[in-house]
């Protein structure tokens, strides 16, 4: 004869935690909805308790994912040249053997997808051929600084999940690839947009690379993320799979270029370490300006807006001196504009500060400075 | 990158601090640091066998 327990046989407090076998309370003998946010004590999850298996703040290791920083251009059209930079952080190529221009173009779009209030918009400015040799993307160099936790090119490599919002005017199998500095190690990757000018979040999960030469803690380029809009057989790989060698895009993706007139829009870009992409993390624009402003500082709006005043540095010549916000990457290049006379300038920059001095402008010359850019893009 | 000229710029010690370049149309001072991705463009470009100019 079996005698049953109930309930009501037990006095309060008899059933203590050191009564429970280990493991004797599985999810199956939890009833769905059984524990509630009522019955969670206040403070019974604490860090520790999630912090192996829940993503927290500051997880996205893109720079300007949701495309609110503009310095060069501020939201004006860029003609897409060659390796060069329009959003901040965001560069394009325009290859087909050689430089190549007047492809498309880059602007930074307010059509955006829910909770998102910029994008990043590719327009094709003409229908261009397939070629072996064409490499026509957009993509974001992240400084080795950045990327030495995910331990590339050893048994530890971590996985991580790249996510985006993704809209054009074309539907299909479009394409990208992550690779290293050396640009001898790639992963192609494959999305398809299944809507015409419907944005899109896609998610792309990627093993951790165990081979290969990786930076590793360095300010090189610790990772290279690729997306396609119209690259040749010669840079496009199978994919989901790490393989050897230097890629853009995926064999089959469709071609952004390939049609006048196509947009291809994205935003939200984040990229993460784990298996599964979690909400886009906004920054505030002042934190994301700040990071861009490692790579690229651009002081520009005319002659009134940032214009550098001098003293004196002796009777002969002018000295400017200017002390980055942030560190950069690198000793910058800089571009900028003069106004008072042409003078014959001495220039040195560190990562940290700018020096001019202009040499043949007399002690009276209200000579001044104005429109920089300083440039430590990788 | 598509590099138009190349001259060095030289401090007020006349050593050759900087290189005044014109890339991809736009002119620009360029430090010699090897992290600079203009400076490796123009060391590629001098690889190609052109060469940077000497200050005036």
């Amino acid at each position: 004869m079996t005698t049953k327990l109930r309930a009501a046989s037990f006095q309060d407090g008899a059933v203590t935690t050191t009564k429970i076998a280990a493991d004797a309370i599985t999810n199956a003998k939890i009833a769905d909805d059984a524990i509630t946010n009522a019955k969670i004590a206040d403070d019974a999850v604490q860090t520790e308790n999630v912090a192996s298996t829940v993503n927290l703040g500051r997880r996205n290791i893109i720079i300007n994912g949701a495309m609110q920083v503009d310095q060069r251009n501020s939201g004006s059209s860029y003609a897409q040249i060659n390796s060069a930079y329009s959003l901040d952080r965001f560069r394009g190529n325009s290859y087909d053997g050689g430089a190549a221009t007047g492809k498309f173009t880059v602007i930074q779009s307010s059509t955006a997808p829910d909770d998102f209030s910029h994008s990043l918009l590719v327009t094709s400015s003409a229908a261009t051929s397939d070629a072996a040799n064409n490499i026509f993307n957009i993509e974001q160099l992240i400084e080795g600084f950045n990327t030495a936790h995910l331990n590339y090119g050893s048994s530890s490599a971590q996985t991580i999940t790249l996510s985006f919002y993704v809209r054009s005017s074309l539907t299909g199998t479009f394409g990208g690839a992550l690779k290293n500095s050396a640009r001898d190690r790639n992963y192609p990757f494959t999305y398809t947009i299944n809507s015409a000018n419907t944005f899109e979040r896609k998610t792309i999960t990627i093993s951790g690379d165990t081979t290969g030469t990786w930076i590793g803690s360095t300010n090189g380029i610790g990772l290279w993320v690729s997306f396609g809009l119209g690259v040749g057989s010669n840079y496009v790989g199978s994919a989901g799979a790490w393989a050897a060698g230097d890629k853009f895009s995926a064999s089959g993706a469709t071609s952004v270029v390939g049609t006048s007139g196509a947009t291809w829009y994205i935003t939200g870009v984040q990229l993460e370490v784990g298996e599964q992409a979690t909400p886009f993390e906004h920054r505030s624009f002042g934190e994301e300006l700040q990071l861009c402003k490692r790579y690229c500082n651009a002081l520009l709006g005319g002659t009134n807006a940032n214009r550098l005043y001098t003293y004196n540095y002796n009777p002969s010549y002018k000295a400017y001196l200017f002390y980055f916000p942030v560190k950069m990457r690198a000793a910058p290049s800089v571009t900028l504009s003069t106004s008072g006379g042409a003078g014959t300038a001495a220039i040195v920059t560190k990562d940290s500060m700018f020096r001019y001095i202009a040499a043949g402008v007399t002690a009276t010359t209200a000579y001044y400075l104005y429109d920089f850019t300083f440039d430590a893009e990788l | 990158m598509n590099i138009e000229s190349a001259k060095y710029n030289v401090d007020l010690e006349g050593n050759n601090s900087e290189i005044k370049a014109t890339i991809d149309g736009t002119e620009m001072y360029v430090p010699i640091d090897p992290d600079n991705r203009h400076y490796q463009a123009i060391l590629e470009w001098v690889a190609e066998g052109n060469t940077i100019a000497e200050a005036d």
